[in-house]
């Protein structure tokens, strides 16, 4: 088959994503709810789910889920009620699991993203809703039995719903990567796809060009990471497209994706399907959200990525890539907001953060939050550079370095130590050029004889008699007042 | 001396007359002696009279002790006790212990008195006899022959034959009142909300009620008074101020009773019933409250209604009793869902199994709008209806069942006919408001019969001044 054939059909994806909330006690329990504990010591009687026991809503989960449908744009429902979903499995102790049904918290609002030629489009969603987490089944832990590890088992989980509007598996992967960057600015979600705190289920359907009806949807389950949802989301399109090719039908079904080589297969198909059954949890009452609640959460919000890069851009003269590469990460934006307290030359943070600073992060492979300096220790390089008290050479190759090592000194006191200190002071430096130029007649007069290029040599033997620390602005100018000034 | 009331045991142990040990050991002989009644599943010997020895120690040194020190009480097996089993009387609850006390537990603990032991009861409180447990069923002790109602017939046998002086019950549709009227005792369904379901084993999530089981009133007053109140681990329990238990003791002001008039005319309402009921009219009006009939067109929805929902919620509730975690797992099985379906087949019994699978039934898909959502629809109206009465009248007045205490085996092979057995007890169920069954004579085969008196929501204080004029026409 040709690609032009290909080019025939259109993927439809819609994408469900669950984000584990960073909420210090369980949704509907007050026992711990972080990652990495020995097994079943995150647990009480009520995520056990022991007989006798109900649930109480944790209203943090409540106050993340508003947070993200603020920042998302949706409306947040008034009235909010719990369900029942029933369904069987050995890591879900009560044999239901806290939803909620007809009643989402957020609904209508959309994510933008860049499609693939990287034009903004809005994706929809379908609902933000709350719920908690089973627990984990360990299948390969000891030869004969499945092991059940309940620390998961009423996390609180938001699960994100999209409608079907994303078009490529690229469009996917930006969705993803936003929603990410999203919840981790929000600090609800630390966005962890390898370790499940982000999950992502794909409904995929294929559909020729132009059809207005979507096609039968296939959900993907089992990728995690966001590159693999791209990889899943590939792979299906040409496999849904293929079967249509060769007369098959596309049937409802549920498939795992193999990240080995890249391919899904069937887990189950529609007739398998659960009837979830779901009615009103009758042991929590409804959860009402008044205008005075949204007003006092949205106050407490910290700035978004999509504000940040507006300010960047209209008001602090940044071009979009610096301002798209600084809010890439909230730890980022937020140490360069910093340095913005500290210094008003916005280029040079901006610089200072994309080149000095990444680089020194890269090579140790480290994050900024680990990052020995405070802001206002760069913006103290960047002064020390503006003032002339050192040179940017200095401030990059030495300061910065000598600094890390030693982040309890200060800038200047290093460049003292260090002799960084420029020469700026006009007298010493005007006896330093008449030194040096005295000791050059023949090239003093042929400068004078027109050969103007020979300035960059007296700069360089200026430079070199001060040991580097000549301010070359004053230096410069001086030097041109003497050669100029005719004997 | 066999007590009925608290004040009485509290005049000789403060006395002198008595010690609490010797109470205990008293009860733990009558429970014995009466052990084929069957009303207690697990007695807690060892343990009461230790607790009873510490009791008597600071009673003798004269420090202070909890209002309900001298109270020696019995425990529906559907409510947890830490580190002692609780079975809801469920062979897949088999081996099962608590590691935690229920709220109303811990406060009932936290005022001294002794739990003696657990009560048998209907399967995860589901029936009206007692014969679904799968202990064997409770015999009444007025009458061996008959039983103890359900489902909270081992509580009521137990108070009835003084191998208590109270006992707990729980209430989802009847379970405390009816077999409180089947053994002629005093059985307190509180306002929903009222008393936390914080380790009551759950039937129907949004009608279980704790409540006690009592000879007096006085009594259920006072062990409703402590066990009352918001619990912060029951998000449906109430804020609600907590009248105090001695209001229930004060004269009850002149108040309006309406009589349901299909309650009346009910053909299966039994003759003796009817007079006692007539009974009680006459005492009231001559002293001068007054009684009319009033209108509730929604008796022959409240049974229908009360087992779609109740049975819905049932279904879901009792999904954790899987073989997995705790209890029974079948020895058979040989895979996950083996575990689920033998586990499950063989530790539940029929009438259990048949609820979950009505509500399993209600619940689904293609089905759901027909009945669940119907039945929540009917349950407001019927909540409506029952307020509005509270706006004509302070009580609802009526017979607790339509009959005495029926004899074993006479109805169990008609699920039907024994769900009609809560046509009297439900509406409170349904609408959320509180009841009490209060002892009115014997009929003709020397059974006791119950009077039921309902009232609006949280008006607990009223009800019960209300069940203490009904107890003084006995005589």
């Amino acid at each position: 088959m040709t690609d032009i054939e290909f080019d025939n059909y259109e993927v439809v994806v819609g994408l469900e994503v669950h984000a584990q909330l960073l909420t210090l006690s369980k949704a509907y329990s007050s026992d711990a709810a972080s990652y990495g504990a020995s097994p079943n010591t995150l647990v009480s009687p009520v995520s056990l789910g022991l007989p006798g026991t109900l649930p109480v809503f944790n209203q943090k989960v409540l106050e993340f889920a508003v947070k993200l449908g603020i920042a998302l744009q949706c409306d947040i429902r008034h009235e909010n009620r719990f369900a029942r979903k029933n369904y069987f499995y050995a890591d879900l102790p009560k044999g239901y699991q806290i939803t909620q049904d007809d009643t989402p918290i957020c609904y209508n609002g959309f994510v933008t993203i860049k499609d693939e030629e990287g034009r903004e489009k809005k994706i929809n969603l379908e609902r933000i809703h709350m719920e908690e987490d089973a627990g984990k089944s360990m299948h390969d832990q000891d030869p004969f039995d499945s092991l059940i590890d309940l620390n998961r088992a009423g996390v609180p989980l938001i699960e994100i719903v999209s409608k079907p509007e994303l078009r490529s598996a690229k469009e996917a992967y930006n969705y993803l990567t936003e929603i990410r960057k999203i919840v981790r600015y929000l600090d609800i979600c630390d966005g962890n796809m390898e370790e499940g705190s982000l999950r992502c289920d794909a409904n995929i359907s294929v559909r020729k060009k132009g059809d207005t009806s979507l096609g039968k949807k296939v959900e993907v389950k089992n990728m995690n990471s966001i590159r693999n949802v791209q990889r899943a989301i590939e792979f299906e399109t040409k496999r849904q497209i293929q079967e249509i090719k060769n007369g098959q039908v596309i049937h409802q079904e549920t498939r795992s994706f193999d990240a080995l080589n890249g391919s899904t297969i069937p887990m189950r198909s529609k007739e398998m399907a659960h009837d979830y059954r779901y009615f009103t949890e009758p042991d929590l009452p409804p959860v009402f959200v008044n205008t005075d609640y949204i007003a006092k959460v949205k106050s407490s919000m910290p700035p978004l990525p999509s504000q940040l890069f507006l300010k960047y851009t209209q008001h602090l003269g940044l071009s979009d890539y610096d301002a798209a590469v600084i809010t890439e990460s909230k730890q980022d934006a937020m140490f360069f907001e910093q340095m913005l307290i500290h210094t008003q030359n916005v280029k040079a943070a901006a610089n200072w953060m994309m080149v000095h600073i990444k680089s020194y992060l890269n090579e140790l492979g480290i994050s900024i939050l680990d990052f020995p300096l405070q802001p206002k220790q760069i913006a103290e390089i960047i002064h020390a550079i503006d003032h002339g008290m050192i040179s940017q050479t200095a401030g990059t190759q030495s300061i910065f370095p000598a600094l890390i090592n030693n982040p309890t000194s200060d800038v200047k006191q290093l460049a003292a130590q260090l002799d960084l200190l420029q020469q700026s002071d006009e007298d010493a430096l005007s006896l330093l050029i008449d030194q040096v130029l005295s000791a050059l007649p023949d090239d003093v007069a042929r400068y004078r004889d027109g050969k103007k290029g020979l300035l960059g040599m007296f700069m360089g033997e200026v430079m070199k008699a001060s040991k580097g620390k000549a301010d070359p602005k004053i230096t410069n100018q001086l030097l041109r007042n003497k050669l100029d000034l005719k004997p | 001396m066999q007590y009925r009331c608290l004040q009485q045991v509290r005049n000789d142990l403060f006395a002198g007359n008595i010690t609490m040990e010797q109470l205990v050991a008293d009860y733990l002989l009558r429970i014995q002696s009466q052990a084929h009644l069957h009303a207690f599943l697990e007695v807690f010997e060892h343990d009461a009279i230790e607790q009873a020895r510490q009791l008597d120690r600071r009673i003798h040194n004269g420090e202070n002790t909890g209002r309900l020190a001298g109270m020696v009480i019995g425990i529906k097996d559907n409510i947890s006790i830490k580190n002692k089993a609780v079975t809801a009387s469920s062979r897949i609850l088999q081996g099962y212990q608590s590691i935690y006390h229920a709220t109303a537990i811990e406060r009932l603990l936290a005022e001294d008195a002794i739990i003696v032991g657990r009560l048998n009861c209907d399967e995860f409180a589901m029936g009206s006899s007692n014969e679904n447990s799968s202990l064997g069923p409770t015999l009444n002790p007025i009458d061996e022959r008959c039983v103890p109602g359900g489902s909270s017939g081992g509580s009521a046998a137990a108070v009835a034959a003084n191998l208590c002086l109270a006992a707990l019950g729980s209430d989802t549709g009847g379970s405390i009142r009816q077999p409180a009227a089947f053994c002629g005792v005093v059985g307190l369904k509180p306002t929903y909300g009222r008393i936390s379901r914080y380790g009551l084993l759950a039937y129907g999530s949004s009608f279980d009620q704790i409540g006690p089981l009592t000879h007096t009133v006085e009594d259920a007053a006072l062990l409703l008074e402590i066990m009352a109140g918001k619990d912060a681990k029951d998000a449906t329990s109430s804020s609600r101020p907590v009248p105090s238990s001695t209001l229930a003791s004060q004269p009850l002001p002149h108040s309006k009773f309406g009589v349901p008039l299909d309650v009346l005319n009910n053909p299966n309402l039994q003759p003796d019933v009817k007079k006692a009921l007539d009974d009680v009219i006459e005492h009231l009006k001559s002293q001068g409250h007054t009684v009319q009939t009033v209108s509730f067109p929604y008796l022959d929805y409240l049974v229908p209604t009360y087992y779609i929902l109740s049975t819905a919620e049932a279904s879901s509730n009792l999904s954790r009793y899987d073989g997995i975690h705790y209890g029974y797992r079948s020895p058979h099985a040989q895979t996950l869902d083996e575990v689920y379906k033998k586990s499950r087949s063989e530790g539940f019994g029929k009438e259990v199994k048949r609820r979950i699978m009505l509500g399993t039934f209600v619940l689904s898909s293609g089905y759901y709008d027909a009945y669940y959502t119907k039945a929540q629809r009917v349950r407001r109206l019927i909540r409506n209806a029952t307020l509005d009465i509270f706006q004509q009248v302070d009580f609802i007045l009526q017979p607790t069942t339509p009959g005495t205490a029926f004899r074993f085996g006479q109805r169990s092979d008609d699920p039907v006919r024994m769900y009609l057995e809560d046509i009297f007890t439900v509406q409170a169920n349904l609408a959320g408001v509180p009841a009490i069954s209060v002892p009115y004579g014997m009929d003709t085969q020397n059974l006791p019969i119950g009077i039921q008196v309902m009232s609006n929501d949280f008006t607990e204080a009223s009800l019960l001044q209300a069940a203490s004029l009904l107890e003084s026409f006995n005589v």
